[in-house]
Order: C-alpha cells, then structure tokens, then sequence
C-alpha cells in the first residue's frame, strides 16, 4: 500500500519465528513473507496521523490498582494443576531438558 | 402434555423453533418438561449437524450433561421451588473458547486438543447457576482469530442459510447452531466482531457488551484488552435474557467493572412496543459509503427508514479516525496475541511435540509449529514484528494513539445521537474457501465492528433483511455508549418489532429446512 513501508525480507521473518518459537518450514516462509509484507504495507497507515500530542490508550476502561482482599482462598490441587500435563513426575510437571550442557 | 397427539419428532421440531422466552415459559408453567426440550434440541443436532455435510456448529456435544442439567431444573421445579434464572430449563450453545470443566475445551485449535480445562469459565458458572443446560461446545476460528470458521483445526462450520457458504466468524459455531433451530441461546465471544458479523451472516441477534461488562475469567484470551463475551439468540428478547445472567461483577477478573447491569430486559419489552420518539440515531458516514455490496446498503437505508418511522430523529455524525481502525486493530490485536499465546508452551497443559528433540526450547519451538494453524502463526509473527525494538513506535506505540483518537470521535457523536448505527458487515456470508488465502481480504469483513473494541464500548447486530442479489441474511449494527446497553435493547427490540411486522414474522423463519442427514 505506501510504499515506504519497507519490504519484511524472508530472513526477518525466520528471526521473528525464532524468537516467538516457532519451527516453520521453508514453504511457510515463502508464503508469511509474501503476506506479512502486504498486511504491514496496510497497517503502516497508522502512521498518517499526526498523534504527537495524543496519549496512548492500552486500555479501554481506565482502572488500576485491582485488588481483592487478602484472604486465604483454595486454588486448583496439585492433581488438578498436573491434570492436563503432557508428563509429570512425583507430582511436578515433567519438562525437557532446559540448560544446555555447554552452561 | 400432548405426546400421544403429535409424534416425538413434530413435536421436538416445533419446540426447537420456539424462542428462548416461550420455551421458558412453557418449562416453568409444566407445560413441557426442561429434559424434553433438551431433548429436543439434541435431536435437532443429530439430524443436521453433521461434521461433513452438515452446519458442523458443534464441535463436542454431550447429551448426557445437558440431560441431567435439564433433569434437575425439572426436579426442583416439580418440587414447586421457583425457577433459578428466568431461562431455567432452556438450552444454550457455548463458544469452545470458555472453559468447562466437564467437556473439552479446544478453542478450536490442535494445540488444546482434548484439553479438559479444571475448573469452569465464570460466564459457564453463571449458566449453571441459572439452570440453562449447556449443549455443547461450537466451533470456531482457532483463538478466535478469524472472520469465516474456516480458520478451525476441526473444520469449517456451513451457514444453515446455503451450505456452501461461510457462517461468519470467529464465533460462525454458535451463529450457526442458532440460525438452524440447534440451540436457542448461545454463547459466543466478541475481539473484532466475532459476534456481530456471524449474527449478521445468519440472520440471528448478537450483542458485544461494554467491555468489562461480562467476566473474562476462563476465556482463553486472545487480545486481552479487546475480548468480551456476550450473548447470542434469535430474539432481541432472549438475547437480553441471556445477558442479564452471564454480565456482572466479577472478582476474578480484575478487568470487570464494579456497576450495576444495565436493564436490558426491560429495556427490550419497552422497545417492541415501537416507540423510538425523542431518540437521536446517529448514522455514521465513515462506515455508510463505499466497500458494501448493494444489497446490505439497501437493507441498511430500509432500515433507517423505519427507524425514522418509529419516530427516531436520524443525525449524520463524522467519525474521522474510523478509517485508521483496521489498521490499528491488526498492530494492537497481534501484538497481544504474540505475548497472550507464549503460555502455549508444552510444559504444563496442552499439545507437547518432541520428535527427538532435546532440549526445552526445540519442544516449545515443535510443538508451536505443529499446534498452531496458519493464521494463528501469521498474527504471532506480526505482533512480535510490531512490538520490537526499532518498529514499536512506529507500529504498536502509533496504533495505541489511534486507538485513543478512536474513543474520542464515539465521545464526540455519542455527543450528537444516542446510538449510532451502521450496516455490521460489509458483504453478506460468502462462499467456502474464497478469502482463506488472502488475509488482508478476510480482515475487511470487521471493518464496521472493530471502533466498538478499541473503544472498549457496546455494540449488537441484529437482522435487518435479505440482501436482494443473493437472498442471503444482513445485519444492522446498533452501537452505544459504554454501559449504554439499555437504549441499545430498545432500539433494536423497536426495529425488530417493525420489521417483523412489515415482513408478516421473523426474519429466521425463512431459512431452509436443512433436512441433511436423518
């Protein structure tokens, strides 16, 4: 759409993927690269608004500072918070390695 | 009863095209028994919701849970204690996006697959409290992300209006169930118009309320600062219903406003006796000119006729900053996505892909790319684009300024009107498969819906018609003000009636049979 926008090149998108860890495949790729790059030529409209002067809104109902009584509550049990597990362990939660043996 | 009158099934089929508010009173007088119209509904489901052939707006149904919720409500009601809720005893379809303890949970993604959640969304809490079986659960564009249900990992949903076509999205399952007599109530879930344009493509009635309005506890989010639940009928009426029992305070939530729900129900009985003097109805030209096919705009200047002939004042209102909504909504939206589905990660519930790999990251990395569909991926990507270092002024900073600019042009002409209103979606359900490969095409569909997200205001969608051209379904968008549901409700209930009358009966009386598989 505007043509400063700046094409995203394949190569940003595969470093995008790796950050959000996402495995894709050389095939998707080919096809997110193609689609991003026209979704971002049409979301890059937002910046023809001249907003300087204008707060950002995160929120659309200004509230801050929720909090509840600080009273003791049941939560979930340790067999209800493992139930969906994909493995467990001695009542944990069974995961892969997470350093690698280089560390 | 009658049963030895009509047979099981022309009975069943008469109670299932009865509204959610006739069905109550039927239950609570003892005219039917709360297990018959469940029943009744499920037969329904049987006959027409075939995953192949069918709607398909269910994507895990069960029988018995929702028998024995009936069973109860007939129990206590036969024991002559009064009704919990005024829809006791009516069957409801829910969105597969908010928890349930006793089914599944997928929000239609692989990832969640057989996913039984250990506790109950509030919204889910809420229908059992009132005594309204829960059916099942309806499909949907996986996390929401989508306007067609094609975008589900189990499926596309058909519109009950013509099978070939779409039912609209995210929310196309519980539309859908609605339009073809399955459920008479359902849940759906409403980011950038996952309420409204399926209502809109079906014929039936969707309201997205005030954000904070109805708790978030138990939806699996997908933008948290633009999700809301809301109900779905086929009546102003029953639609009203249904909000009053699931919108409230709600402590779980710490985003839930601490007011007062608006009376809705009233506000809809008042509003069919078509009365709309003295009410100021907006129409805004940013969302009546060019990209809507004929027939919607058609149906859309019917209807502000009769709303002038119901005695509404109509004012033209200018919201400049609505042309840069799309834009803004596609940064904010995928921007919360790509942190909201970083909990996605194989460790603790869910989908865990190892194929030989080692290391934590490689299974996170596996299992994302297996669990996740295309469109999911494309919005992760954008939101972790927007959000870097370098681009997050440009990109997700600027569209947050827009997102303000939006919420003063609703100010500025809810200064002018009462509502506002425009056509919901710019083109009636289109045909399967047309748009699934071209995402900027499939975001157009939300263009007159998302203001009212980033806004964090109210808006609902009721039925204003069929498009002449293609004899399909458009709906009416009626927006207010934040907690301003109850004009809301009068309006569309006055409309409603109007059209109803004008017509000679409901608009959804005329979709066909859908006798597809016995």
């Amino acid at each position: 759409m505007s043509a400063d926008s700046g094409a995203i090149t394949r190569a940003e998108v595969a470093h995008l993927a790796r950050l959000a860890r996402l495995a894709v495949n050389d095939q998707e790729l080919d096809v997110f690269a193609d689609q991003l790059d026209v979704i971002l030529g049409a979301v890059a409209r937002v910046g023809e608004v001249a907003a300087d002067d204008i707060p950002p809104t995160s929120h659309a109902v200004p509230l801050s500072n929720v909090f509840r009584p600080d009273e003791r509550r049941a939560g979930l049990t340790q067999e209800q918070a493992l139930s969906g597990a994909p493995a467990a362990e001695e009542g944990r939660f069974r995961v892969p390695q997470i350093l690698g043996e280089e560390e | 009863m009658s049963s030895d009158a009509l047979t099981g099934s022309s009975m069943n089929s008469e109670l299932t095209r009865l509204t959610a508010a006739e069905l109550a009173q039927k239950i609570h007088s003892r005219e039917v028994s709360a297990v018959e119209v469940t029943q009744a509904h499920l037969d329904r489901i049987a006959a027409v919701d075939d995953r192949d052939e069918g709607v398909h707006a269910f994507l895990h149904v069960d029988a018995s849970a929702a028998l024995s919720a009936a069973a109860l409500v007939d129990e206590s009601l036969d024991a002559g204690t009064a009704p919990a809720s005024p829809l006791a005893g009516v069957p409801l379809a829910l969105k597969d996006v908010l928890t349930t303890s006793d089914m599944p949970t997928t929000v239609g993604s692989k990832i969640l697959e057989g996913w039984r959640p250990p506790y109950d969304a509030t919204v889910t809490a809420r229908l059992r409290a009132a005594g309204i079986p829960i059916l099942g659960k309806t499909n949907m564009d996986e996390f929401a992300m989508g306007s067609s249900t094609e975008y589900s990992a189990y499926g596309v949903t058909r519109n009950p209006w013509d099978l070939r076509r779409i039912p609209g999205g995210s929310g196309g399952g519980s539309a859908a169930a609605l339009a073809a007599f399955e459920a008479p109530l359902a849940i759906g879930t409403d980011t950038g118009g996952s309420i409204r344009q399926p209502a809109a493509m079906t014929g039936t009635v969707g309201v997205k309320p005030t954000y904070g309005a109805v708790s978030r506890f138990g939806l699996v989010a997908c933008a948290s600062s633009l999700d809301q639940a809301g109900p779905c009928a086929r009546t102003v009426l029953d639609t009203a219903l249904l909000h009053e029992v699931i919108a409230g305070h709600d402590p779980m939530d710490s985003t839930s406003i601490d007011a007062p729900v608006p009376d809705v129900v009233e506000a809809a009985r008042r509003g069919a006796s078509g009365d709309l003097r003295g009410l100021r109805v907006g129409v805004v030209r940013e969302l009546s000119g060019e990209g809507y096919q004929p027939g919607v705009r058609s149906t859309f200047e019917a209807a502000l006729r009769q709303l002038e002939a119901l005695g509404a004042e109509l004012v033209e209102v200018s919201t400049p900053h609505f042309r840069y909504a799309l834009a803004a909504y596609y940064l904010i939206l995928p921007s919360e996505v790509s942190s909201n589905l970083a909990r996605f990660d194989a460790m603790r519930y869910g989908l865990r892909v190892e194929n030989g790999a080692t290391s934590a990251e490689e299974v996170m990395a596996l299992t994302r790319e297996a669990g996740f569909g295309p469109e999911v991926k494309r919005r992760i990507i954008l939101g972790t684009y927007a959000l870097s270092s370098g681009y997050y002024d440009a990109y997700y900073g600027q569209a947050q300024k827009v997102r303000t600019l939006i919420s003063r042009d609703f100010a500025a002409a809810f200064e002018q009107a009462d509502v506002l209103v425009s056509p919901t979606a710019p083109t009636t359900a289109f045909p399967i498969g047309d748009k699934v490969d071209d995402p900027l095409a499939m975001y157009l569909n939300d263009l007159a819906t998302i203001p009212t997200n980033l806004a964090g205001t109210t808006a609902m969608s009721v039925p204003s018609g069929l498009a002449p051209e293609d004899g399909l379904p458009t709906g009416l968008q009626i927006m207010a003000p934040a907690l301003g549901e109850a004009v809301m409700y009068r309006v569309a209930a006055a409309y409603e009636a109007a059209r109803d009358a004008e017509d000679g009966g409901p608009l959804i009386q005329r979709v066909p049979g859908l006798e597809v598989s016995a």
